[in-house]
């Protein structure tokens, strides 16, 4: 109850920073806003100073930006996040079907992680410095060093143009999730491995642990009765930090891969100076934050006890 | 032991509800997000690409449906046609209009609607509902405004355009795909185009804004059936992806390559490369009006301190597009085969900047009574290769004693820098082709007053001259007499540098060895499916 109250506060907070630094960073971007709503509208070639008075005046541009804020934030509260200054489309349409997208590769992204990553781990952490181990933490790095754009390419280049398996970008086909969720989810899975191999390494080395050996359990009823829950607990809880990449991934993925979700669509935006859009979809990743932070955090509670008798 | 499992159930058993309801959650929300455009459009739900789908990628973003926005992917895609069409060499030809023709005075124009066409939806194409589409392409922004049109109606099963003064390029102006036909049903109550009802040889099937949508070929065709029956266009932002994706088979044609990406292609056995001039040059636009530009002199050593060969080598890949002349090869009328080429000279132009009274000081900046020769150049990153030109311009200025600080902004800082006067010198591309004859263009860039994206504080009266005896109808294209004053046109601008060219372009297309018939069309008006044949073998 404690956590979903203190989740709501920090949606709200999240949403009037988010809406309001956003309101100011896009008035503080160099270039005329008019001209390039224009260019972003009918192409830069047909822009000129008739198509951006055009616009000028349809959009209200012209208005004192404090009564432009102030209408947004009265807007905001009635749950109205305006219209497309590019698609004229309303953004909470856009934004539903963008999320929806993205929501489905970043979902892929984290179940293909879990056997990727905390499993190796796992079975790392019960043998520390093991060969094992050493090529765990090998790959780790090396998956974890390379920037997510080369990761792409290269599984583009491997499972699309030398095994032609998969679709090399896009996202009707048959498989065309398969590339984005695995770039990302080697990303992730090359951390949580990581926390996962550290986690058990110390659930082993613990008293506990050697004394559920010791009472005559076998290494596998050791390890599901007291290692799994204890292990998990900071898998999970890293998992919350592990967003901050997915989100970060998310927008430069969906760009290689040409996959129509909410990062493509926020650099679209920027692009154009879409500002409504730039606002929503900005305020849809902030709140996903929060409300991802609030699930890790009542799943912590539900795994820990001491967590919950905090 | 077992009590301790016991206690544990509930839980475990509120962990896997939990699991289950996510993943109920997911299957239940997710698929909606692929299978519906909801209000967007009311086009149907995109579906895996079949064996005989023909898929094109290019970088262009379906920004709507609108015709003024999202449009022109319509008319390439044939979907939707406008009233005139124009063959490579810019000559219009028929298409929603059988003919036309002029009043004497030139202030009257009639455009014949042919009979019998079909709107996708089987509803008749009459002159009635092309009034309708051309009066919305009127209240847009677009090429309408142009021509002083006084009114459009129907006369008599044809278009009757009234101008306010003769405008000889008008039927070009309907050849633009913001002018395009669409059937009364494409809109919804409000106004807005819901969905796409053309008359060209294929139909949409669905729609997914801003990235794909998907087309097949329209039976009720009046025309020669096309052999690709099936093809989907794909929004793709990267061109290392749209290379991957005709390399690996995925895509067919694929449009935008940048230089690395078309030697990668050049080397791979299942993609062919055709490549065709497009009539777009990158230019230095001059603020003449400014007191270190306004000597021709100083626009004349600029000309001279570029290597137009090296920039086209080196950040182009092709030797052959260092620009000559303001008119690009692409525009066979205008390009002037005879006339003298802009040539690269460092030492022809520090002889001419000190002619202009200007001498080297201490740090090789050239300066004229204390004043350095330092000015801003202003470009835009919308084609990636203008910052780059911008950074090799820089240094070849350098060199001659011309400081330039480059800045890097988006595309509106040029007609917003020549509105407000502070620009000084603007690295474009422009294109010619927008409309098939460029003289509606020209003479928005280099009328009485110049314009945004032409001349700023230079005006010539014999080009005005030339130009508006274009414009003003009465002088039949391939006339010696057009073809004297387009020769004139070119030659001074090439004499005055208002602009000064620094490349042309060329268009590269990646086409899989499926299809054969793939051909550019240098006005990028269509993609020419229906002119495409599957391979036998594929």
């Amino acid at each position: 109850m404690k956590t979903l109250f203190k989740a709501l506060i920090q949606a709200l907070l999240v949403a009037l920073l988010v809406g309001t630094l956003c309101f100011f960073m896009t008035r503080l971007l160099p270039g005329d806003t008019a001209y390039r709503i224009a260019a972003g509208r009918y192409g830069y070639d047909m822009v000129d100073a008739a198509a951006a008075q055009a616009v000028r005046i349809e959009l209200g541009l012209d208005r004192a930006p404090l009564a432009a804020l102030a209408d947004w934030w009265g807007r905001l509260l009635r749950f109205d996040l305006g219209v497309s200054l590019v698609t004229a489309q309303p953004v909470i349409d856009e934004i539903r079907l963008q999320l929806g997208q993205t929501l489905r590769l970043s979902l892929m992204a984290v179940l293909l992680s879990l056997p990727l990553g905390p499993l190796p781990g796992v079975l790392a952490g019960l043998r520390p410095g093991g060969w094992f181990d050493r090529v765990n933490l090998a790959i780790s790095v090396l998956l974890r060093a390379l920037p997510p754009f080369v990761l792409a390419l290269l599984l583009v280049l491997a499972f699309a143009v030398q095994m032609q398996a998969l679709p090399a970008a896009g996202h009707a086909d048959r498989g065309s999730l398969m590339l984005p969720a695995l770039t990302l989810a080697l990303g992730l899975a090359a951390v949580s491995s990581r926390v996962a191999r550290d986690a058990m390494a110390s659930v082993r080395a613990s008293s506990y642990y050697a004394f559920a050996l010791g009472k005559g359990l076998s290494a596998s009823q050791a390890l599901l009765r007291h290692g799994a829950r204890n292990v998990a607990t900071p898998v999970v809880a890293y998992t919350a930090v592990q967003l901050v990449y997915l989100v970060e991934g998310v927008v430069l993925v969906e760009t290689i891969f040409a996959w129509p979700g909410i990062g493509h669509a926020l650099v679209h935006a920027i692009f154009a100076r879409d500002v409504p859009m730039i606002q929503g979809t900005a305020l849809v990743l902030g709140l996903m934050f929060v409300l991802f932070n609030c699930v890790v955090d009542l799943a912590c509670a539900a795994l820990d006890p001491r967590a919950r008798r905090a | 032991m077992t009590e301790h499992c016991r206690r544990l159930t509930p839980r475990r058993r509120a962990l896997v509800r939990l699991s289950r309801l996510l993943a109920a959650g997911a299957a239940l929300h997710l698929p909606s997000a692929d299978a519906h455009d909801g209000p967007l459009s009311e086009h149907a739900a995109i579906v895996p690409a079949s064996r005989d789908t023909l898929t094109v990628v290019g970088p262009w973003e379906l920004t709507g449906l609108e015709p003024s926005r999202g449009g022109y992917m319509f008319t390439r895609m044939e979907v939707a046609q406008t009233l005139l069409d124009a063959d490579d060499q810019g000559r219009l030809l028929p298409a929603i209009a059988s003919d036309w023709e002029v009043s004497k005075n030139g202030l009257e124009w009639r455009f014949f609607i042919e009979q019998g066409r079909l709107f996708h939806d089987g509803s008749p194409l009459i002159a009635g509902t092309v009034l309708a589409s051309l009066k919305r392409a009127l209240a847009a922004p677009g090429v309408l405004r142009l021509a002083r049109i006084r009114s459009m109606a129907v006369s008599r099963g044809a278009i009757l355009v009234t101008l306010a003064q003769p405008y000889a390029p008008l039927p070009y102006l309907f050849t633009h795909s913001g002018t395009q036909v669409l059937a009364p049903s494409s809109y919804g109550a409000d106004g807005r185009v819901l969905r796409i009802v053309g008359s060209g040889p294929y139909r949409i099937t669905s729609v997914s804004l801003p990235q794909q949508f998907d087309v097949e070929f329209f039976d009720q065709w009046r025309g020669e059936p096309p052999l690709v029956r099936r093809a989907r266009y794909i929004s793709v932002s990267r061109a290392e992806t749209r290379t991957l994706m005709v390399q690996s088979g995925q895509a067919d044609l694929a449009f935008t390559l940048d230089p690395p990406s078309i030697r990668r292609l050049l080397k791979q056995k299942n993609v062919e490369l055709v490549a065709a001039p497009l009539p777009r040059t990158t230019f230095l636009k001059l603020n003449a009006g400014h007191p270190l530009l306004s000597d021709v002199r100083v626009r004349q050593a600029i000309s001279l301190a570029l290597d137009r060969d090296g920039i086209a080598r080196a950040l182009l890949r092709d030797a052959d597009l260092g620009a000559t002349q303001l008119f690009p090869p692409a525009l066979a009328l205008w390009h002037q085969k005879a006339m003298a080429p802009l040539r690269s000279d460092p030492a022809a132009a520090r002889a001419l900047l000190r002619q202009a009274g200007y001498a080297p000081g201490a740090d090789g900046i050239a300066r004229r009574g204390g004043q350095r020769l330092a000015l801003t150049l202003t470009t835009f990153v919308d084609r990636p290769e203008l910052p780059l030109i911008a950074t090799a311009v820089q240094e070849e200025l350098r060199q001659i004693g011309i400081a330039v600080k480059v800045v890097v902004g988006n595309s509106s800082d040029i007609p917003a820098g020549h509105r407000s006067g502070a620009l000084e010198i603007g690295l474009v591309a422009r294109n010619f082709g927008s409309l098939p004859d460029p003289v509606a263009t020209l003479a928005d860039d280099y009328g009485l007053e110049g314009g945004d994206w032409g001349a700023m504080g230079w005006h010539s009266a014999a080009l005005t001259d030339a130009l508006a005896r274009l414009a003003g109808g009465g002088i039949v294209a391939d006339s010696p007499e057009a073809a004297r004053l387009r020769a004139g046109i070119a030659g001074e601008l090439q004499q005055g540098l208002p602009v000064i060219p620094v490349v042309w372009y060329r268009q590269t297309m990646a086409v899989s060895r499926r299809v054969t018939g793939a051909s550019i069309d240098p006005f990028e008006r269509s993609y020419r499916i229906s002119a495409l044949a599957w391979k036998a073998s594929a």
